[in-house]
């Protein structure tokens, strides 16, 4: 068909409104996040002049460096578990049943509940007198509440996995649905077992949905503070947390902001690396 | 004064220019085609007559009035799209009522209408229909229908069969004609099949590279094509090289190489050649004959194809082989013969 | 065939998702104030509790006023987006829709403070509106998403032969374009409305002293008290919540049909 040269500038008239909100919306207050970040600080207020103190103070201290590391710790983990457990889900819809539809609906109900509460919920169930708690004691199961379930690193990737499982379902069904079921016939004709056609084939197509996946969940779960402050405790506090006191209790913005921009690179620069490698590492495994 | 007229128009897109220079005059109530390769302009020709598209340079007229500043919804031309487009959100009634809706007929009209048209493409009964439930032919007809319910004075085809198969196609291509000699709309298709721009047209424009490269009806574009592309895009033709030795009065004295020195007839020559111009002859296979003097030959290939067969003959002094098509040739040794009657001469480029 | 173990597994994932969830609708009913087993019989209190509680009904309000109009103009931009990079060949689309889904991955509590620091810089006050700005960079790729494989399945041809027809710009819009892309528009407000209704990270920075309802939620979770009226309303929530989006899945799937072939 022949192309479409026509009006290119209706096409820019209407994409700009949108790029207009976005940009101001993201581009903006991120420009002036940076510049908040150099910024001294007196009192509650800003004071004259520029300063990186903020900088040294985030990368200096060793509780900041642990806390930063505790809280990538914790996101891989719960990116690996929550990809991990979903797979097997994705791969039972895409190949094992008829009702596509139903088994993605059902799959998605939970997540359109408030995000509070379902933290909260594991809070219920996880806790020293909660569900889990009382009901294994009622059933004499155990003598005393098991007391490892909360307040730790354990509790947070728990409730982040359930939090995040739609996210990783959906991207990996998706590739896995593409995969043409003609390649795996002809791999089956050539004398692959199942096993194999599945190490040969669908695992390296469903690549790309499970790198997908797993940057749309470590991403964001960095900078979760619900869910360390509902669950966490103190061992299971993450760097969100130590940003969102910046901004209310402690009043210290620039510091704050200088922990946002800090941890928002290390992120995007891990993300980076991992995508790259799997890149790598699947051009590598042909 | 022609239905239609087309003066030296240009389209270029980017830098490419699709369309160059072209002329054409149709006159009313002819089934006119549009045929060549892909990219040769025909589609972007077609679109500028509906409006979709505006020529750079030159005009286009309708019966008379210039059409080139009129948006496409104004037009009096109607396009049966590749794709058919039929709305997915109305029936078939509703798709073939949709563009009288602007003409505000009782309801009564508009139904008498429509089921007149639904009976002349054979679609009666269908009117209740949702657009998903139609099959590719049925399609087809629906947005052939849609188009014509409007009384357009010029209907445009782009490529409408093409989706089809080739049994449902050939029996289209002989309902499309007889809708067209019955309406007496004039038709302008487009499409790279040439067989079916033959079958079905009064006239054929040949395209490529954005030119039109001959206009004649089917007969003479396969008989007396004017140009090695024309020649070669229709039908399967054979070419040798010759030099003219000679013109004078009805014939032309030819040197034809391996094929010896042939006298022509001067009707069998394309306009524009003189006497010491390299030229091409060429001969269709089915003219080609067996006989037991002539060029001696032998066979190649064969291919049996029922009423006929296929030949491919290798003849001394060149290198590619004679095609021949025809009855089975006699045993023995074998010679070709090329009545001068069926042979032209086309210039070299 | 490992196709039963897989099964069994499906279904217990299942359960997995599910029971977290469950715990809403169960401690509701559950007659004690402590979430914990065994169950100590069936009431409605703290569903009646709820509808005296005016603070909860005002923090409702202002999430419903915050998502109606995140819904509309997300969508809206959504859908002009949608349209240019659909319809047009622009150069610089690809950079163009990567920095409109930027926020995707960039982690909510950094939008909600970094539009903190421009509406402090600006010497705009924290307030609902603030809000609605927030949302919408939350909101916009997900209606953007949804409206692009919308316009994909669009056959661009319609449109030109509805004015092949006879109908003027206007008219083609309102016959043609706009039924067809009914659905994908209901979808897309459906989908933003519940996004930002739900939406916890972003408000909490920057509503001021108007709460939304997950505000007001966040603050009753300290109070042990309160917390089987706090399951009543995500109770609630969840209900209203699945039957949007099952109308929204129903909606989205009208008028795409595919074309039978045969015969």
């Amino acid at each position: 068909m022949a192309n479409r040269g026509r009006n290119s500038s209706q096409g820019y008239a209407l994409l700009t409104p949108t790029l207009a909100v976005m940009a101001l919306a993201l581009a903006a207050p991120l420009l002036l996040m940076a510049i908040t970040s150099l910024k001294n600080q007196s009192g509650l207020g800003f004071a004259e002049g520029w300063t990186l103190a903020h900088y040294g103070e985030v990368l200096g201290r060793a509780s900041y460096r642990a806390l930063f590391l505790r809280s990538v710790l914790i996101s891989a983990a719960v990116t690996v578990v929550t990809v991990g457990l979903a797979y097997p889900m994705a791969y039972f819809v895409a190949f094992h049943t008829r009702r596509k539809f139903v088994w993605l609906v059902a799959l998605t109900i939970p997540f359109w509940t408030s995000y509070l509460l379902r933290v909260f919920a594991w809070k219920i169930i996880l806790g020293f007198n909660g569900v889990i708690n009382s009901g294994l004691m009622r059933l004499h199961l155990i003598d005393q509440p098991l007391s490892f379930l909360l307040y730790n690193p354990f509790a947070v990737v728990v409730t982040l996995a359930h939090a995040w499982a739609a996210f990783a379902i959906l991207p990996i069904y998706v590739s896995l649905e593409k995969i043409d079921r003609s390649l795996l016939e002809a791999a089956s004709d050539l004398g692959d077992s199942a096993l194999r056609r599945f190490l040969r084939i669908t695992l390296p197509l469903s690549m790309p949905g499970v790198i997908g996946a797993a940057i749309l969940i470590f991403v964001p779960t960095t900078g979760d503070f619900v869910t360390p402050q509902l669950v966490g405790g103190t061992k299971g506090t993450m760097i969100a947390n130590l940003i969102e006191v910046q901004f209310n209790a402690v009043g210290n913005w620039p510091l704050g902001a200088a922990l946002s921009l800090v941890g928002m690179a290390m992120v995007a620069v891990i993300a980076g690396l991992f995508v790259a490698s799997a890149r790598a590492a699947t051009k590598a495994a042909r | 004064m022609s239905y239609l007229a087309i003066t030296n128009v240009r389209k270029s897109f980017g830098g490419t220019l699709a369309v160059d220079n072209v002329s054409l005059q149709v006159p009313r109530g002819e089934f006119f085609a549009l045929l060549g390769p892909s990219g040769c302009g025909k589609t972007t020709l077609l679109r500028m007559i509906a409006g979709f598209e505006t020529p750079d340079s030159g005009t286009i007229a309708i019966d008379g009035e210039v059409m080139n500043a009129v948006p496409p919804h104004l037009r009096p031309t109607n396009m049966v799209f590749q794709s058919y487009a039929i709305f997915p959100h109305l029936n078939v009634f509703d798709n073939i009522a949709y563009g009288l809706r602007k003409l505000k007929l009782p309801k009564d009209a508009l139904r008498a209408k429509v089921e007149a048209m639904l009976a002349t493409v054979r679609l009666e009964g269908l009117g209740g229909r949702a657009a998903d439930q139609l099959s590719g032919g049925q399609r087809q007809r629906v947005a052939l229908a849609r188009a014509l319910v409007r009384e357009p004075k010029i209907l445009l085809l782009d490529e409408p069969l093409g989706a089809l198969d080739k049994r449902l196609r050939e029996a289209m291509q002989l309902e499309l004609r007889a809708i067209q000699r019955k309406v007496g709309i004039t038709f302008m298709l487009v499409t790279h099949d040439q067989e079916e721009a033959l079958s079905l047209s009064d006239r054929v424009a040949v395209m490529e590279g954005g030119r039109i490269l001959q206009v004649a009806s089917p007969r003479t574009l396969y008989e007396r094509p004017e140009s090695r592309a024309v020649a070669d895009f229709i039908g399967e033709i054979n070419f040798f090289h010759a030099t003219v030795k000679s013109m004078a009065g009805e014939t032309a004295t030819v040197n034809a190489g391996v094929l010896g020195i042939i006298t022509l007839p001067f009707a069998n020559l394309a306009p524009g050649i003189k006497p010491d111009d390299h030229i091409l002859l060429a001969i269709r296979p089915e003219h080609v004959r067996f006989s037991s003097q002539g060029v001696a030959g032998e066979i190649v290939t064969s291919t049996f194809l029922g009423e006929r067969s296929h030949f491919h003959i290798r003849i001394p002094g060149r290198g590619e082989t004679v095609a021949v098509s025809g009855a089975a040739p006699p045993t023995g040794a074998l010679h070709l013969v090329f009545p001068p009657e069926n042979l032209f001469a086309l210039p070299v480029t | 065939m490992k196709s039963r173990s897989l099964s069994a597994y499906a279904f217990a994932y299942l359960a997995f998702l599910y029971v977290p969830v469950l715990v809403l609708p169960v401690f509701s009913f559950n007659d004690s104030q402590f979430i914990a087993f065994p169950l100590s019989g069936f009431t409605t209190r703290w569903y009646a509790g709820l509808a005296a509680d005016t603070a909860m009904l005002h923090a409702l309000g202002n999430s419903l006023k915050v998502g109606l109009i995140t819904s509309l103009l997300s969508t809206l931009l959504g859908l002009t987006a949608a349209k240019a990079v659909t319809h047009y060949r622009l150069r610089g689309t690809g950079p163009a829709l990567a920095f409109i889904s930027l926020p995707l991955f960039i982690p909510d509590i950094v939008l909600g403070i970094s539009l903190l620091l421009l509406l402090g810089a600006v010497g705009l006050p924290l307030s609902l509106a603030a809000v609605v700005m927030g949302h919408l960079l939350v909101c916009v790729p997900f209606a953007l998403t949804v409206l692009i494989a919308r316009f994909e399945g669009f056959d661009k041809n319609l449109e030109e032969a509805s004015a092949d027809l006879g109908e003027n710009g206007w008219m083609t819009f309102w016959r043609v374009t706009f039924p067809l892309m009914l659905p994908g528009i209901t979808a897309s407000l459906l989908l933003t409305f519940i996004t930002s209704f739900d939406e916890f990270l972003v408000a909490y920075f920057l509503s001021g002293t108007e709460a939304t309802l997950p505000i007001y939620i966040w603050g009753q979770l300290r109070f042990p008290e309160r917390l089987p009226m706090v399951l009543a309303l995500g109770a609630i929530i969840l209900t209203v919540s699945v039957a949007l989006v099952v109308l929204a899945e129903y909606v989205r799937n009208l008028g795409v049909k595919k074309p039978m072939v045969g015969a």
